[in-house]
């Protein structure tokens, strides 16, 4: 466990003193997207691999609480008050869209929140007086928490680290709480925890609760992180990556969804520094995981690494690799 | 008036179009467990195949209905191929075949941009269909007629398929008990493929005949997609009859909306869709096949 903590202590300190090695702003925005990315896909983990629950429409909530924060700026208020805005605005948001989509799980709960999702995006681009339509929004400032200014990519990097070590920290003790067990309790034996007396419907609505939380808190930085919002931020391929992002990571892991975004943001960048075609590639890398590498990089990875450990030390290995398949 | 009776005739040849779509959606969720969210590009594929068909390009000239229905049987055979050799890999893992139509949607629609630019191209309305069809006072465009009545023919022969002949028996006992009717010999898998393909050859047919109202455009695939999961999600799954009235009624909501308050025509959409999964989750006629 020591050996753990050190390791976290020594992942934090890389982190915050990448900026400083890295150097050149291009890669620094780079290392902020992954860390807003990431938060998104925690929050999509929250459901999917806690949950069971597979959501293709958050970049819908993402959406909602990014062009609250834009509309309350662009009408004169404060950082302050669009920010708590645009996060309340994105729970009311959520329990609305975990009421409906909550009415059913697994395959029609994809169909629901994929239908929600494009219904938010159709409200995007087409409720032109509220969102100014394909044109999007404009935010032309950044807040100054503390006086220190997120102008400079180096000072937004910063930031995004202490808000996403947060939604870490966050989501570390989500798992490991009460709630969090019974989460995964309703994934894998819905109708015993039922009969065990828990309110299976009330656990899922509070951990779609969480996740509309940290997707709003993403759909915040990205704003604040681009200073623009339009429909395409919501489109359905931006859910399908931050649903790539925590299966091709590993879903029901920590570490899954962080790696996830840092490997869909890089493959975007480099990609789209050489064909346009990054829709193409995100399908495609989708087919490829799917089809290849269904429990996700951080456990096939880890699960690698146990089986040389094993055989290194002549015992056998004795790890299934879990599948996207039914659970029993 | 005369607006009120357009608008009708406007949401009946929309609910046409969109009964084309979800009925290929609609029978592959009921045998295969699974919404193919590829659904909407076969949609745009079918359309845009048929444009092209249609121009010329190709060094021989088709009229409309000869380049509709070779788009849709090629449609068809893309469907077709992708069950057998994708979806087939991921059988009984109905969240990576779903996962895997997503990623090939997402691969399709790029593709489409890249072969047919992102200008929309608008299709002609068929030779002798462009005019009006009087009824006293009133006045309605031919076309719109003519596809009203496709779909009905097509709504018949769907129905006399799965009711009347040895296949749609198949079907039926297909998506009632797919271990049962293994067991009694039927090959399952092999009515999967069929049923794949003629769902994206409907799709990609209803993409030709909606072209000359819709024009196709990158982006097509998205704006159909979701009004056949909302078709299916109201009609229920895996019902020709739940499909046929879903369809009518997204068609009248959806083109009312546009009409009455053409910023939120979307987001009305979403009111039946809540009202049926609060009063009735398995939609207005789910559970059964007809």
């Amino acid at each position: 466990m020591t050996l753990r903590c050190a390791a976290i202590i020594i992942a934090i300190l890389a982190l915050i003193a990448a900026p400083f090695a890295i150097g050149q702003d291009y890669y620094i925005n780079i290392a902020s997207q992954i860390l807003l990315y990431a938060v998104f896909a925690l929050g999509i983990d929250v459901l999917v691999g806690y949950g069971g629950l597979v959501s293709l429409g958050h970049a819908g909530l993402f959406g909602v609480a990014a062009y609250i924060l834009a509309n309350v700026l662009a009408a004169g208020y404060g950082h302050a008050v669009a920010i708590a805005a645009s996060l309340i605005g994105g729970l009311i948001a959520t329990a609305a869209f975990a009421a409906v989509a909550l009415r059913s799980t697994g395959i029609s709960f994809i169909m629901i929140t994929l239908a929600l999702g494009e219904i938010i995006w159709g409200l995007a681009y087409r409720w032109i007086s509220v969102t100014n339509g394909d044109n999007g929004i404009s935010v032309t400032t950044r807040p100054a928490p503390f006086g220190l200014s997120l102008a400079s990519p180096r000072g937004f990097y910063e930031a995004t680290l202490v808000i996403f070590l947060l939604a870490m920290a966050a989501m570390a003790i989500f798992v490991r709480s009460p709630l969090g067990a019974a989460l995964a309790g309703t994934r894998d034996q819905p109708r015993r925890m039922n009969a065990l007396g828990y309110h299976v419907w009330m656990i899922r609505f509070l951990a779609f609760l969480f996740s509309g939380l940290l997707s709003a808190v993403s759909g915040v930085l990205f704003v604040y992180y681009n200073q623009f919002i339009s429909p395409q931020a919501l489109a359905l391929p931006a859910s399908a990556a931050g649903l790539l992002m925590v299966i091709a990571g590993g879903a029901g892991t920590l570490l899954g969804p962080v790696v996830g975004s840092a490997l869909v943001v890089i493959v975007q960048n480099v990609v789209s520094a050489y064909i346009e075609r990054w829709n193409f590639m995100l399908g495609a890398i989708f087919v490829a995981i799917v089809i290849f590498m269904p429990e996700g990089l951080v456990p096939g990875v880890t699960r690698l690494v146990r089986a040389t450990w094993r055989t290194a030390s002549r015992r056998r290995p004795r790890a299934m690799a879990p599948s996207l398949g039914p659970k029993p | 008036m005369s607006f009120w009776l357009l608008l009708t005739v406007n949401s009946i040849t929309f609910g046409g179009l969109l009964f084309l779509l979800s009925a290929g959606f609609s029978l592959i969720f009921g045998l295969m467990r699974i919404p193919n969210l590829t659904h909407g590009s076969m949609f745009m594929v079918g359309a845009y195949l048929g444009s092209t068909f249609l121009s010329g390009e190709l060094g021989f000239i088709t009229n409309f209905w000869t380049a509709a229905i070779l788009s849709a049987i090629e449609v068809a055979v893309l469907g077709a191929l992708m069950e057998r050799f994708l979806l087939r890999r991921l059988a009984g893992q109905p969240l990576a075949q779903v996962l895997v139509t997503l990623g090939v949607s997402l691969m399709v629609a790029d593709l489409c941009l890249m072969g047919w630019g992102g200008d929309p191209i608008s299709v002609e309305t068929p030779s002798g269909l462009g005019g009006f069809l009087r009824v006293g006072p009133a006045v309605f465009p031919l076309y719109r007629v003519a596809i009203i009545g496709i779909a009905v023919v097509i709504a018949i022969a769907l129905w006399l398929t799965l009711e009347r002949t040895r296949l749609g028996a198949m079907i039926r006992a297909g998506v009632d008990d797919p271990q049962m009717a293994r067991v009694v010999g039927i090959r399952v898998s092999r009515l999967f493929t069929i049923v794949f393909g003629l769902g994206a050859g409907l799709a990609g047919f209803a993409g030709m005949i909606g072209a000359p109202i819709l024009s196709v455009y990158p982006g097509l695939d998205q704006d159909m997609l979701p009004l056949a999961l909302v078709v299916v999600i109201l009609g229920g799954t895996g019902s020709l009859l739940g499909s046929f009235v879903g369809s009518i009624v997204i068609g009248f909501i959806y083109n009312f909306g546009q009409a009455l308050l053409p910023e939120l025509a979307y987001f009305i959409l979403f009111l039946p869709m809540v009202i049926v999964l609060v009063v009735r989750p398995q939609g207005l006629f789910g559970g059964q096949v007809l």
